[in-house]
């Protein structure tokens, strides 16, 4: 038992917060919030210079063969500056299609996803209608789906790879409250799809690399929102002192730092115990994406009382904050699905 | 970053376990589970005893003061193992977490020999001695006077919430050393035996019934003057090292307990129906949440070898556990319905989640309250402004 970041881990975390402390700016994200939410070029030397877009992927693939804890860590440093990257679809699709896409799927696919050159974006709908793999129906809020090139879409016994551009395919995208991840609606008709090999693998995968990469990015999110509220509580002078002196608001900030101590302890947990497969993975998964989620909201939003007027600004930096926590908790199950996934493993089916 | 243990902890966490269940399942079985520090205190001092004699008493000591020398996986183990096995709530507990740790850091070689045989034996069991009337929180307002007389310490004045004062052999005292000095200036820490007549304790009685802190009053008590751990006037010093040896591998022992306390009330839903209210559900799976995380938060604390950094996670972990539990004694309550409010005692004794309902507003007031720790946290973690201090 060793709950600490090794060396490896540490220089992987300085290098990622690095890149994003340099090149996730505020800037750059606006630019990427008034278009389709992604920054390309930013998503480019991500995926080229840094070369972490396959962490999970392994080495023969073209990935880093590394594991979920080192996933969660790349996600919480982009998550600490919003950075507008497809990196949820990216880790649910390089996941899926490593652990459940044929050889030939692998080789075919994984080249142009991992180098940044195709966008994929991942969604399910337990209702979808599908005939051998002709499918009808809608997928909606699919994230950045507006600007995907290509769809995995799953049903809880299959999923497919469906082209952005293939005949019956409708995308609509939506005006979103969060612009670093806007949602869009796809509609099917009689299209066809191409199954992934072993869809239940894939699935498998999705949920782990999903929800430890939104409970990871909710976790730098909310390390950030307090970051930035401590360095405003030291600027801020009123009645004469520093306003980080008055308890009622130091408080508030020991209150973040509590809830982000946990979160931290439940995204490494999640990531740790996924990769070893010991420590009940999946009451981790859940506890992991409903905790981080509630946390980063509520860092958000003391983020803009903290602030004053100046935190409900469109200028100001904390609104990115505060809709990316909220858009993060209803994502992939809100906190209540989760928490009754986790009652019902405890007490067993609710009556 | 590794969660899982490697053989040889496991074969060690194998040995412990039988060891323990085939004591509190044998010998030992009458006080199995008991959840109060105070019931039974006469045989819970045997089973410290009986501890000792086998070498489990003090783990992590050294081999030459009768522990194992442990290695901190070690002692995480044995704590998680001890609370498995609903082994009592160890009395000697400030004796092997507080004082053994304190006379190994700052006492003399003769004052080593003098104590920890009979700490490690469970034959010595020691109370805390800090908090006074007016210096709760505000610890260094200490009040209670040391002068040297005669070649003995003379103490006067007033401690209280000496926890098991009534049934411990020795309290170490932060006392007033200086005439006229102020705040943590002055202080001497002596080690004084209760049993003499200078020394008179008093029960407090507690919302709960129960009575397990004391008011300890000092009247001209004495003790030799070699018995002060570190120098005169250096007692702040060696009673905050003590503080920081309160936080380690007891909490994930501690943490077991809480996992028997939170199946009680898992237990108690299911057996009257709440269990299938879709809000005591979500309250539930909360307290999950809170337990788990509060385990892998312990473990970070445990891996943490670079104390050069503030370590966020041991920072925040005392409010932390103190509000869990306190809302986990809540749950209870609202699980339990008005069959809660009634026991069938004539004493106002409770069972054990009524008692944690009421117990539980304690934690979040003892050991630095919640409001305690968040300045703690806000100065400390966050660099803000200290509080300012009145005129003293």
């Amino acid at each position: 038992m060793d709950f600490a970041f090794t060396d490896e881990q540490n220089m992987i975390a300085e290098t990622a917060q690095g890149f994003f402390a340099e090149n996730a700016t505020s800037e750059r994200t606006r630019k990427a919030m008034a278009a389709n939410g992604i920054d390309r070029a930013l998503y480019r030397s991500f995926c080229e210079e840094l070369a972490l877009g396959g962490v999970l992927v392994p080495e023969e693939l073209g990935g880093v063969g590394l594991g979920h804890v080192e996933m969660a860590i790349v996600a919480e440093a982009a998550g600490c500056n919003v950075a507008a990257l497809p990196l949820l679809n990216l880790n649910i699709c390089t996941a899926m299609i490593a652990a459940g896409g044929s050889d030939a799927q692998k080789i075919e696919l994984l080249p142009a996803l991992l180098s940044g050159e195709k966008l994929y974006a991942a969604a399910g709908n337990d209702t979808i209608a599908f005939d051998g793999n002709t499918l009808n129906g809608t997928f909606d809020f699919v994230t950045h789906g507006g600007c995907a090139n290509v769809f995995i879409l799953a049903h809880p016994q299959q999923a497919w790879i469906v082209e952005a551009g293939a005949p019956g395919v409708t995308v609509t995208a939506h005006t979103s409250m969060d612009q670093t991840r806007p949602l869009a609606t796809v509609r099917l008709e009689n299209v066809t799809g191409e199954p992934l090999a072993d869809a239940k693998s894939a699935i498998a995968a999705s949920q782990s690399a999903a929800w430890i990469t939104l409970a990871a990015e909710a976790l730098g999110g909310a390390q950030a929102c307090l970051d930035r509220t401590v360095a405003y509580a030291n600027e801020r002078v009123q009645f004469g002192r520093s306003i980080g002196s008055f308890q009622a608001y130091k408080h508030r900030l020991a209150d973040m730092m509590i809830e982000i101590e946990q979160a931290r302890s439940a995204v490494y947990w999640a990531a740790c115990a996924t990769d070893e497969q010991s420590d009940d993975p999946q009451l981790a998964l859940h506890a992991a994406k409903a905790f981080c989620a509630d946390t980063f909201f509520k860092c958000a939003s003391d983020m803009i009382q903290l602030h004053g007027g100046i935190g409900f600004t469109w200028e100001h930096d904390a609104h990115i904050f505060f809709k990316r926590a909220r858009s993060i908790q209803t994502l992939l199950h809100d906190g209540n699905f989760h928490r009754e996934q986790i009652a019902t493993q405890i007490l067993g089916k609710a009556a | 970053m590794k969660l899982a243990f490697t053989q040889a902890e496991e074969d060690f966490r194998a040995e412990a376990a039988d060891w323990l269940n085939a004591q509190i399942s044998g010998e030992f079985a009458d006080i199995k589970g008991i959840t109060t520090l105070t019931e039974k205190a006469e045989r819970r001092k045997e089973w410290e005893q009986h501890l000792g004699a086998h070498g489990w008493s003090c783990i992590g000591w050294p081999k030459e003061w009768g522990g194992r020398d442990a290695t901190l996986a070690e002692q995480v183990i044995f704590a998680e193992e001890y609370a498995r096995a609903r082994a009592p709530g160890r009395v000697n507990h400030i004796g092997v977490e507080l004082a053994g740790p304190t006379l190994l850091t700052f006492g003399t070689q003769e004052q080593k020999q003098h104590f920890l045989p009979g700490i490690a034996e469970g034959k010595t069991i020691f109370c805390q001695g800090y908090s006074e009337p007016n210096a709760g929180s505000d610890l260094s307002a200490v009040r209670t006077k040391a002068r040297l007389e005669g070649g003995e310490w003379v103490v006067d004045g007033q401690k209280i919430w000496t926890s098991l004062a009534h049934i411990s052999d020795w309290i170490f005292v932060v006392a007033r050393s200086e005439e006229g000095s102020k705040g943590p200036k002055g202080l001497t820490f002596l080690m004084m035996e209760i049993d003499q007549p200078g020394i008179d304790i008093r029960p407090i009685e507690q919302i709960n019934g129960d009575a397990e802190f004391n008011e300890t009053f000092f009247d001209a008590a004495r003790c030799p003057e070699d018995s002060l751990i570190g120098a005169v006037g250096d007692g702040w010093r060696v009673a905050m090292g003590l503080l920081s040896f309160e936080r380690g591998v007891s909490t994930l022992g501690q943490q077991m307990a809480f996992r028997n306390e939170l199946d009680a009330i898992i237990d108690a839903a299911k057996a009257n129906g709440a269990a299938t209210d879709p809000l005591i559900r979500q309250r539930i799976a909360k307290a999950e949440i809170g337990l788990r995380l509060m385990r892998y938060g312990a473990l970070r604390m445990l891996s943490n070898t670079d104390h050069s950094k503030v370590d966020g996670a041991a920072l925040t972990y005392k409010i932390q556990w103190a509000s869990w539990r306190r809302s986990i004694g809540e749950l209870a309550m609202d699980v339990l319905g008005q069959g809660g409010e009634i026991t069938d005692s004539e004493n106002y004794e409770w069972d054990a989640l009524p008692n944690l309902f009421l117990y539980s507003r304690a934690d979040t007031i003892y050991g630095g309250t919640n409001q305690i720790q968040r300045n703690l946290i806000a100065e400390r973690g966050l660099g803000m402004p200290r509080e300012p201090r009145g005129n003293k």
